[in-house]
Order: structure tokens, then sequence, then C-alpha cells
């Protein structure tokens, strides 16, 4: 068996520093190790975009990387984006536009959505397609999706609008 | 759809890179983005006993844009190569490439250097590189070298690169004419069904130089010289695309796969060829 690696992530705020085997995938890590179970575990080669996360302001699916690879780097997933008490505008629009079937691609959705937004405050139609084209969804037919993302960046334009 | 246990290794730089390389020869192997091997290491077609990652070695993330020739670090990521301002400029065929290269999140993570090395047929940048007659830059112990992208491909997974060398970077001249780089593929994130690299340079209606590369329709990337020169003293009229089509078929060699028959991969790589053209000579 091969050395265990001392690790340390800082994952939605929180500092975590555990041993691991260098070919524990971040995925894993994520959700049996640390208990952080929203990024999920769709397809596991690279193509769903259930398991993305924020990686150092990069959006990346956990299952394509080893958690090694992630040591020193700080982590966003869906449960630090926002929850029950406080939802992100994304959430609260996803939930409104029916933007979410079974939901399973949900937090990979939203997550990857936050940074495109972070990246085009104001996407067209054609910019989200190709911005979430890593995200498959087989429930909503990405048309609700793509109308919760264009209302929330609605929202959020608005906010930082009345904010200034 | 876990992976082989292996040994991780993140070296400050080069030197040490070469070291671990050097003791373990084809045990090791290096990693960037990782977007290629770690998929291949959890389907266990890949077995790496010494993996080397390569983040934490400097000096392989810059583009450096210069007054002939463009330089880009092993280490540039698609994501990179989409957002630089200055490459858009000088060779806005590299982004159009980019673009077309999997999805967001796999752009991120993903390397010029990667996909460039692995010698995967269906990698994009490869093809991409013939056409502008890049060269690479391979170091090893006994020092660095430069491979021209036109010699660097020998069969799948095959190239000039020897196990104990670190591919660093690419040198590209810097490009002149009308660009296009045209890939049919069956869904995002897939490769290549046929893709084609092409440049031509246009002179008073009449293309003076082009240069063809396409992608995933042999074992290697196929540059197609023959179909090139079927352009040149041409007005790029449909007898000359008809011409430089069948140049490229006689150059490429498609086998039968989830893609299609070769007469399918035949056909398309003609209809691609062909938007691929008229798209660079209107824009020469």
């Amino acid at each position: 068996m091969t050395k265990k690696m001392h690790i340390k992530l800082n994952v939605n705020g929180k500092d975590e520093e555990f041993l691991a085997e260098p070919r524990e995938l971040l995925i894993y890590t994520l959700r049996e190790r640390l208990n952080i179970t929203g990024p999920h575990i769709g397809c596991e080669t690279s193509h769903c975009g259930a398991c993305t996360v924020t990686i150092n302001g990069k959006s990346v699916k956990s299952c394509t990387m080893f958690a090694a690879q992630a040591d020193g780097s700080e982590i966003t997933t869906i449960e630090g984006i926002g929850g029950p008490d406080q939802l992100h505008p994304l959430q609260e629009a996803f939930k409104e536009h029916h933007g979410l079937q079974c939901g399973y691609c949900t937090p990979g959705m939203i997550t990857r959505a936050v940074k495109l937004l972070e990246e085009i405050p104001n996407p067209t139609e054609e910019e989200i397609r190709f911005g979430m084209a890593g995200n498959l969804c087989r429930c909503t037919g990405y048309q609700n999706i793509i109308k919760s993302i264009q209302a929330a960046a609605a929202q959020m334009n608005a906010a930082k609008e009345a904010a200034e | 759809m876990i992976p082989t246990a292996f040994e991780y290794y993140r070296p400050k730089d080069l030197a040490g890179v070469l070291s671990i390389l050097e003791e373990h020869g084809d045990d090791a192997r290096v990693m960037a983005g990782g977007h290629s091997l770690i998929p291949m290491m959890k389907l266990r077609m890949a077995d790496v006993p010494h993996l080397i990652d390569l983040q934490d070695v400097g000096g392989m993330s810059d583009i450096d844009v210069g007054g002939d020739c463009i330089r880009i670090g092993a280490m540039v990521t698609q994501a990179d190569i989409i957002d630089n301002a200055a490459l858009a400029q000088a060779a806005p065929i590299l982004r159009e490439a980019a673009l077309q290269i999997a999805d967001p999140q796999v752009r991120y993570m993903g390397t010029v250097g990667g996909n460039i090395a692995n010698g995967d047929p269906g990698n994009d940048m490869p093809g991409l590189m013939q056409c502008l007659n890049a060269a690479f830059t391979v170091v090893g112990t006994d020092g660095q070298r430069e491979i021209p992208a036109r010699e660097f491909y020998e069969a799948a997974y095959m190239t000039a690169r020897e196990d104990e060398e670190v591919l660093t970077g690419v040198t590209i001249p810097l490009p002149k004419g009308g660009y296009a780089y045209e890939k049919q593929k069956r869904k995002i994130g897939d490769y290549a069904t046929a893709a084609a690299a092409v440049m031509i340079v246009k002179d008073g209606g009449t293309c003076v130089s082009a240069s063809i590369a396409m992608t995933n329709l042999s074992d290697t990337p196929v540059f197609s010289e023959p179909a090139g020169d079927a352009l040149v003293g041409t007005a790029v009229n449909d007898a000359a695309l008809k011409a430089a089509v069948t140049a490229m078929l006689g150059d490429i060699d498609p086998v039968d796969d989830n893609r299609g028959p070769v007469a399918f991969k035949n056909h398309v790589a003609g209809v691609i060829l062909r938007r691929a053209i008229e798209r660079a000579w209107s824009r020469a």
C-alpha cells in the first residue's frame, strides 16, 4: 500500500486536515470523508457535471481531481453557496422557475452558474447554454434552467445597482 | 472507478521532475490538468505507479506574443487561451479551436501541453499546431530540444518525446492570413468525428499559401501538404475546393468506430474541410 498523504483543504470556509491515499478522488473526500454530500456522483467520467465544485475560483469536476492535487486549495460546494435559511438568488430562481425536477444535477448546475454569473453578469441565452455545457440535466430540457439563471442574473444585477 | 494505488509527487521545479522521471523510467508519468490521464487511470487503462503533478513547477504558465512568434507554456489552460486578448488578436485560430474543446469545467483544467503531449489522435491542439507549423520544446536531463509539430506524432499515444523528457511549451510563428478551425462532434465534450485547421494567405484574389491539418482521422494528426498545395495559385473556387478535399482524402486513414464507418468519416472530413477553407478564405 502506498504511503498516505497529509492533505489540507479549506472547504466552504472551514479548514480540514486528513491523511489520504493519493488515489482518493476529491468527490469521495467531500462526500464520504467530510460528509459534504451536495456535490453528486453522476457519471463519474467527467461528462455530467453533477460533481462540480469551485476550486480556487475555477469550476472543476471533482470526480476528475485527486484530493492530493487540491491540497492547499479553497473549495466551495453548494453548501457554501446558500442553505434553507438563506437561499442564494440562483437557488431561489431555480425554485421559482422550475429549474429542477429530480434535483440530482442541481448542486452542480448552481455551483457552475454562480461562477458563470461572476464571469458574465448579464449573459444571453446563448452564453448560458455555452457556459453551462458541462452540466447535464435529464429532466428539464434545460429551458427552465436558462430561465432560472436569467432571472437570478436580473435579480442580482438589480440588487447590485440598488446597493450602489 | 478508483485507480490502482500510486505514489504522488509535486516537485517545485523541473530538475525535481526530471530526477523522478530518471529514477522510475516509464513507471512515472507527468500530469498537467489530468483531464486525459485521470479518466484513463480510473478506467485502469493507464497504469501510473509514480504520478508527477506539474502544478507547482513554475515558468510554464505564460503566453508571450512576440514580434515574430508566440510562446505558450505547457501549463497554459484552454480557458487561459480563450481569455488572452493579445493572443486572440495575434492568432485567433487558437481561441476558435479552444472554444470547441470539451466543456467549461474541463477547459479550466485542460492544458495546451497535455493536449499536445498526450498523443491522443482525438485531441485538437496537435493538428492545429501542425497547421501553424509550431515547434515543441522538450526538456530532459541532457538538455533542451525543439521538435517540429509536423514530426512529433508517430502513432496513437506515441510521440518523438522520450519517456524521461517533459514538454515545457510551444513556439508558433506568428500566423498570417485567414484562419478557421472547424470541428464536427456528436455532442459537447466529445472528440471530433472530423476537424480541420486551415490557414490561407491571399494576395490580389489569389491564394498564395495554404496550410491544412486534420484531426481524429488517422492514428496521428494529419498535415496534408497536397491539400494546401491544391489551393495555391487558385481563386479558391469550387474546382480548387474539390481538389483540396480529394488531396486530403488521400492523406487521412480513418477507422470504423462509434463515431461512424469509414465512408461516413471520409464524407464528414470533406464537408468539414470545405467549410473550414471557405471560412478561412472569407477572412483572408
